[in-house]
């Protein structure tokens, strides 16, 4: 007997704006354009901590998180953010950072671990497309 | 999709999953949530140790603050050294099959307090929710979470027959809700051994506490349980709260608490339970022949000159009496 719609688990995102942090429309954003590319989007929302957020992975078993940043913080809690989910075992779960995020600072962030980064003027195509090969490749 | 490198078996997730670790409890969730073979063999190992929990279920029409509500009663229960945990339902969207699922935004609180929390979308197939819910509590039950409360959207019959379902149903409504007239419309206020009158703080608490107290009323005048079914102890309480202040929400837990004592104390409880039982072998079968149905489906000729009742008459002989649902 088969259970519902088996083998067919949409991606599992968690999303949120990490520490103090007001801008959440393109979050809002973000979250209609994975939901319409069939996602499942849990909303974590404004000011959460490395803690709320890995509790969210954690608990939800998201396949990828995404943190949206328009507070120039990126550098600082980027990694920390990474560190966090690597410290709870979870650092198979990729990160993918948005929001106002200069080109230069790109390279630095991958190198700190994370996965993709969707700055401004990314279209939702590449949005859904960034989401999909940063959990593709999670095993890689 | 998730986690397919590293997947551990069922049976050594359970483990870890009662030893405490609460990823491998998120594991089993997703597991059970997919369906098929190791959801099977997870209901097999889990249902023996199942029975501790009180399942709680809390249903209200959209923005209510049934979320709000959860996180709440849930940041109270820790706080009492419970182990709380909650399966929040949102809708699928049945075109594109996402989610945005935005209940743990108001459960802040909750979380920092230790609550494990578990967000599931309806994922649209007829009675998928039905099945997975059962499956999904069953693990909590099984890992030590009690009580386990299960909140879903109150529109659509199997959104609310899955909080009803629960060993205690708390359906919420808020001031300026409706009148008495919509109060005794069938459906959402039938299945409640609990009532909350949340937003209380706002104009319009009394008018609504007045009518749903009408409708009990009349319930108990026309002979019609009140209560979730034949079994009703008592008449629902009716507690009023302001979720987003935690007022009456010590209230409610008490509410929740005794309405589980008064089950447990007569024959309630398992009788419950022996109708939860029933309704999930239910909601597997309706799954299996829904299934055969549309296995013979692609058989029908909507010009061999028969109605579609007869068609569906001959469909339904021919594969009852000779391949029986597996």
């Amino acid at each position: 007997m088969d259970g519902p719609e088996e083998g067919a688990t949409p991606i599992r995102v968690v999303l949120a704006k990490l520490g103090l942090d007001g801008h959440d429309r393109g979050l809002k954003v973000v979250a209609r354009i994975l939901r319409d590319a069939g996602m499942e989007v849990v909303y974590l929302g404004l000011r959460q901590t490395t803690a709320t957020i890995v509790d969210a992975v954690e608990q939800e078993d998201a396949d990828v998180v995404g943190i949206s940043m328009h507070n120039a913080g990126h550098l600082t809690l980027a990694p920390l953010i990474v560190a966090a989910l690597v410290a709870a075992g979870l650092g198979n779960v990729p990160v993918v950072i948005g929001g106002v995020v200069p080109d230069e600072d790109v390279g630095e962030l991958e190198a700190a671990g994370v996965g993709a980064v969707i700055g401004p003027g990314t279209s939702a195509t590449e949005v859904v497309a960034s989401v999909r090969r940063v959990v593709d490749g999670r095993h890689g | 999709m998730a986690g397919t490198g590293e997947e551990r078996k069922p049976a050594e997730l359970l483990a870890a999953a009662r030893g405490g670790q609460r990823r491998a409890v998120a594991r089993l969730l997703t597991l059970v949530e997919r369906g098929g073979g190791a959801a099977e063999a997870i209901a097999a190992a889990t249902h023996p140790l199942t029975g501790a929990a009180h399942i709680v279920g809390i249903t209200g029409a959209p923005g209510t603050g049934k979320s709000t509500l959860t996180g709440a009663l849930t940041t109270l229960l820790a706080a009492e050294g419970r182990r709380p945990a909650v399966v929040a339902v949102d809708p699928s969207s049945p075109l594109t099959g996402g989610a945005i699922l935005g209940d743990r935004v108001r459960m802040e609180a909750a979380t920092g307090a230790g609550v494990f929390i578990r967000s599931m979308a309806t994922r649209g197939h007829a009675g998928g929710l039905a099945l997975a819910v059962p499956g999904v509590v069953r693990v909590l039950d099984a890992c030590g979470f009690d009580p386990v409360l299960v909140e879903t959207v109150g529109v659509g019959q199997i959104e609310v027959d899955v909080a009803a379902a629960a060993d205690t149903a708390v359906v919420v409504v808020t001031p300026g809700w409706g009148d008495a007239i919509q109060a005794n419309k069938a459906g959402l206020l039938e299945v409640a051994d609990l009532f909350v009158v949340n937003k209380a703080d706002r104009p319009g608490a009394s008018d609504a506490r007045r009518d749903l107290d009408l409708m009990l009323d009349l319930s108990e005048v026309s002979g019609a349980a009140a209560g979730t079914g034949a079994d009703a102890e008592s008449r629902p309480a009716i507690i009023e709260t302001t979720a987003t202040e935690g007022e009456g929400v010590q209230d409610l837990l008490r509410a929740v608490d005794a309405h589980h004592r008064a089950l447990k104390a007569g024959p309630g409880l398992q009788a419950r339970r022996d109708r939860r039982f029933v309704a999930e072998v239910r909601a597997r079968l309706e799954h299996v022949l829904i299934q055969a149905a549309d296995d013979v489906l692609v058989d029908v000729d909507s010009r061999s000159g028969a109605t579609p009742v007869e068609a569906a008459r001959h469909l339904a002989d021919r594969f009852l009496d000779t391949d029986t649902p597996r």
